[in-house]
């Protein structure tokens, strides 16, 4: 069982210049990662040895609208060792209307949580295989956990256009 | 000789095998299944969003509404990733009162498992028992809490009020009398020759294809996954109790319904170790910014003013990241919360096991009969509740 300041500095000692923040938080290590990178330290947090994350929890976002920052998302992986128990929190930064690389390949869990991800922020994963929306219908227009989106919702007319169904519908 | 054609076929939301609102699209051959794609959402209503207008502390009973077989569960994962952020300690007593009451949750969520997964494969009677030995632990819970489907037990900090004598008696009536109505369950169903022939051999998910779909739980175990976060991430004092890990080998339908069977005697032997050695003592901690105990709100004005400001403004808290999570009735339920040092959940997302093995479903049934499918559904023990949160 590695402790959150080792895994830490073995992700420091190999992505130095690519690493925005790293810090430990409650017993846990939050590293925030250059959008370039994710790829590539995900691909050795599922190899490395010592690490060895082969659990990918959960992939959610948090928008930081009311914030005004720039870039606007934050794409949070929570993985987890099986094998060393351990567990750490990656993050990564969107701007509205950029993608991220999808970790698919990587973990086949990434699948259902990816496509939430698209729905409810409307960030879009580049790789994945069947990015659609999953909560919501074909056709919704909003992204309803963005910040700017109200609890209530808007009201939307039940378009049961055929066009519109034939364009979202499942093609075998 | 292959089909000319393929055909399509909408399975569910309303089928009563799908145990909710789960629709399937099917492309057949014949009888068997070439491609499965799930589509959920038709339960979705917006707990997380909902919950990013409320406070830490009235978001508790939104957690109930989850999964509603086993509701404790949920709170428990809830106000321990909380006080994981506040970093507040919970007094012993706390502690065992919340593994009692989540053990006796889980063997809840694995009664109405088992009740229903029989009733979709023909057999009745499995339904009946469960259901009345089901009532046995919701009277516990309701002599505890008040409730009995959504009992809003957990409180940050941690719970609702002390129990009384008659909790005790009962949990101790049920400990004793239910490992023989395991044992009856077997009867009916392990040595069934329909309930063995339908299940075995069905779903194969292997070892490494159950962690890199994600799979947790009774469904990960069966394929040999030796991860619990009870044991892997211990929380609420399970490091005091001696309980085992069942793993399966084969990684088939049958070797979930094993797990479950078997899960449901470690609960009961962590109940009866808990409820045996339950220590004296407060049952919620005294912190100045949470909710003052019971007895002192009604002699101490001070606690009164505490608990006014707690209950309209709640309380701030610090700014950071925490991902916590517990062994559900059906996998690894965690809860991930983003504050940014106000009194409401900036962002709440919660980890849904039943979610994931929903999205594992077309790696189970593909290749399969369409009966196999009703089969394999039983054996993942879904809840749309928690699926589409």
């Amino acid at each position: 069982m590695a402790k959150a300041k080792d895994i830490i500095k073995l992700i420091q000692k190999k992505f130095k210049k690519d690493i925005i923040s790293a810090e430990e938080f409650r017993g846990e290590a939050v590293v925030k990662v250059k959008k370039e990178k994710l790829l590539n330290l995900c691909e050795f947090l599922y190899k490395e040895k010592k690490l060895l994350f082969n659990l990918l929890v959960d992939v959610t976002a948090v928008d930081f609208l009311p914030y005004d920052r720039k870039p606007r998302f934050d794409v949070v992986y929570i993985l987890t060792s099986i094998d060393n128990e351990h567990r750490m929190i990656l993050k990564t930064e969107v701007d509205e209307g950029e993608k991220v690389p999808s970790v698919y390949h990587i973990w086949k869990s990434a699948n259902f949580p990816e496509r939430e991800v698209y729905d409810m922020f409307g960030i879009e994963f580049e790789g994945h295989p069947d990015l659609r929306r999953l909560l919501m219908w074909p056709g919704y227009e909003y992204h309803p956990l963005r910040k700017d989106f109200p609890t209530k919702g808007y009201d939307f007319e039940q378009t049961w256009d055929p066009e519109t169904i034939k364009e979202n519908v499942i093609k075998f | 000789m292959a089909a000319e054609r393929t055909w399509k076929l909408h399975f569910g939301p309303h089928h009563p095998s799908t145990h909710g609102v789960l629709r399937i699209d099917l492309e057949l051959e014949g009888e068997k299944v070439i491609k499965a794609t799930p589509i959920i959402g038709q339960l979705h209503r917006g707990i997380e969003k909902i919950a990013e207008d409320f406070t830490f502390h009235q978001a508790i009973p939104l957690t109930d509404r989850l999964d509603y077989t086993a509701a404790s569960l949920n709170n428990l994962g809830y106000v321990l990733a909380v006080e994981k952020l506040l970093g507040i300690e919970v007094p012993k007593r706390a502690q065992y009162l919340r593994v009692i009451i989540s053990e006796l949750s889980r063997i809840m969520g694995h009664h109405l498992w088992i009740g229903s997964a029989a009733l979709d494969l023909g057999a009745m009677t499995v339904v009946f028992y469960a259901f009345s030995d089901r009532e046995v632990i919701m009277e516990c819970i309701e002599e505890a809490s008040g409730g009995r489907l959504t009992p809003t037990y957990m409180r940050i900090g941690g719970v609702a009020k002390d129990v009384t004598e008659k909790f005790v008696e009962r949990v101790k009536y049920f400990v004793d009398m239910f490992p023989v109505k395991i044992d009856g369950y077997e009867t009916l169903l392990t040595d069934n020759i329909i309930w063995r022939q339908r299940n075995e051999n069905l779903a194969v998910i292997s070892y490494e294809e159950a962690i890199n779909l994600g799979l947790t739980g009774a469904v990960g175990r069966a394929s040999g996954v030796n991860y619990d976060v009870r044991k892997a991430f211990p929380y609420s004092s399970y490091e005091d109790f001696d309980f085992q890990v069942p793993v399966g080998t084969r990684g088939d339908a049958f070797d979930r319904y094993m797990c479950r069977i078997e899960e449901m005697r470690q609960s009961v032997k962590i109940i009866k170790q808990a409820i045996e050695n339950l220590p004296d003592g407060p049952v919620m901690a005294d912190i100045p910014y949470l909710n003052p105990p019971q007895e002192k709100v009604r002699t101490d004005i001070d606690a009164l003013i505490r608990r006014f400001k707690f209950v309209l403004s709640g309380f701030k808290a610090p700014k950071g990241e925490v991902y916590q999570s517990v062994e559900g009735s059906k996998g690894e339920l965690g809860f991930y919360i983003y504050s940014d040092g106000g009194e409401k959940p900036y962002r709440l997302k919660i980890k849904s096991p039943c979610y994931i093995h929903v999205s594992a479903l077309p790696a189970m049934i593909e290749g399969y009969m369409i009966s196999d499918i009703i089969t394999a559904i039983g054996g993942l023990d879904i809840v749309l509740g928690e699926i589409d949160r």
